[in-house]
């Protein structure tokens, strides 16, 4: 089981967010908090990326874009959603264009709630997702063996 | 073709990613520590490999993997010549044949992101490519001989005679290290107009042989400043080890203080610096003779 929770590389999605969020987001590589020695980078591409950051709630223009970017992303991933807006709505859940937050078009794994969220509370949210990054590469693993070992058998007996 | 090479060869092809490594591994904590952050671990860049090699590969176009892979066997071999003592004017021409399968890798996927990234990297191998050429000349002029091995074995260090071709040299190592002010092509820090610029749609295993591969080449690069300070005396290898950390360190510091440059900008300065400090240094080389 290889170790690949040292290297987290987000991909940071900024949804119908008042800033606030990405703001904290942004604060979290600065030298007070340098989230860059869990080994995170802050990528742009989603072909790299292994965990999708979104702040914002979803809005029928950006419905799109969130599901291509998940698309877009190889597996193992994981989706924060930060801040209130990304996990409910938050305050603009009643307004005509929000369809909700980032789960009504992503599976989303972890919520960080606040508003905005505060940098501890959003770095708390990263290593929770690196563990379950982790997780979720030691189950693919487990599931890949589990297959040749049931295809040696098969073999064995056919 | 001797013992001595062939063993020099294979210490290249075995130890060459480590160090690639471990120098990459220390410009992110060098680089860190400059912005008055911890940084990452020295080992980073090797779990950043190990991750990549086990995500699933997404390929955009199949034929990527094979010219990264092109492009990987081209600079191992550039850098096996080097370090094996053949000819100098060789290593760069395999190594200019290796860059041009990077820029097909970016472009064959047809990404403008990619795209503008490959094309860029074409203007930056235009920057870099005068003083490259006339490194060798001037190694040629000073020494009579192409040959890695005899260079290497002369009484004195030839920055005695080429003091303007390891300025130049050193000029065009920012460019083809891709670092800022000229990083144009891959957009290393965080500022992303081009995404991730060439290697936009390299994910996984590809990314990670891209990766591999820049290791081996800075190997080869350091190597190149290397043979400008070794000669015959085996004290000589101690100030060759420093000479090649103070220029990596040199190339950090730049790499942090320096913003992005136009590729306009790019292309004068270093072909001014290559015209001047090498030109003089050739000139004073040819009135010897």
């Amino acid at each position: 089981m290889a170790n690949i929770k040292r290297s987290p590389w987000l991909l940071h999605y900024d949804g119908s967010s008042c800033n606030g969020c990405d703001i904290e987001v942004l604060a979290c590589l600065t030298p007070v908090y340098d989230a860059e020695r869990f080994g995170v980078m802050n990528t742009g591409d989603p072909m790299q990326a292994d965990i999708l950051l979104i702040t914002g709630g979803i809005n029928s223009q950006n419905e799109a874009t969130v599901k291509q970017l998940y698309d877009q992303m190889p597996r193992p991933k994981v989706v924060v959603a930060v801040g209130v807006c990304a996990c409910t709505g938050g305050v603009f859940k009643d307004c005509y264009n929000i369809l909700g937050g980032a789960d009504t078009v992503i599976p989303v794994d972890i919520y960080v709630p606040g508003c905005a969220a505060r940098p501890q509370a959003i770095i708390d949210g990263i290593v929770q997702a690196v563990d379950l990054f982790q997780k979720r590469s030691d189950e693919h693993d487990a599931l890949v063996k589990e297959k040749k070992r049931k295809a040696k058998e098969g073999a064995a007996r056919g | 073709m001797n013992w001595h090479s062939l063993i020099f060869i294979i210490v290249y092809i075995l130890l060459a990613p480590f160090i690639g490594g471990l120098l990459d591994g220390m410009d992110r904590k060098i680089s860190a520590r400059m912005q008055r952050r911890v940084g990452p671990p020295l080992l980073q860049p090797f779990y950043d490999v190990a991750k990549l090699l086990k995500k699933q590969n997404i390929a955009v176009a199949t034929s990527q993997t094979f010219l990264l892979l092109t492009y990987f066997v081209l600079m191992v071999v550039t850098g096996a010549m080097f370090f094996g003592g053949s000819d100098l004017l060789m290593c760069f021409f395999v190594m200019s044949t290796s860059a041009i399968f990077l820029y097909f890798a970016g472009v064959v996927t047809s990404s403008p992101y990619s795209t503008i990234g490959a094309q860029r990297e074409l203007i930056q191998m235009m920057a870099y490519e005068p003083a490259v050429l006339l490194t060798c000349v001037g190694f040629y002029l000073a020494a009579g001989t192409f040959n890695v091995n005899e260079i290497a074995s002369h009484d004195i260090s030839y920055i005695a005679y080429l003091p303007g071709f390891f300025l130049s040299f050193v000029f065009i190592l920012t460019i083809k290290m891709r670092k800022s002010p000229f990083d144009t092509s891959t957009s290393h820090h965080m500022h992303q107009e081009l995404v991730k610029g060439l290697t936009t749609e390299m994910g996984a295993r590809n990314l990670a042989i891209f990766q591999i591969t820049e290791w081996y080449e800075n190997v080869f690069l350091m190597g190149v400043i290397g043979l400008f300070i070794i000669n015959s005396n085996p004290w000589s290898i101690l100030a060759t080890v420093l000479v090649i950390l103070a220029v990596y360190f040199l190339e950090i510091l730049i790499d942090n203080t320096s913003a992005r440059m136009k590729w306009q900008k790019m292309l004068q300065l270093s072909w001014i610096i290559t015209l001047f400090a090498s030109g003089m240094n050739l000139i004073i080389l040819m009135i010897r003779k």
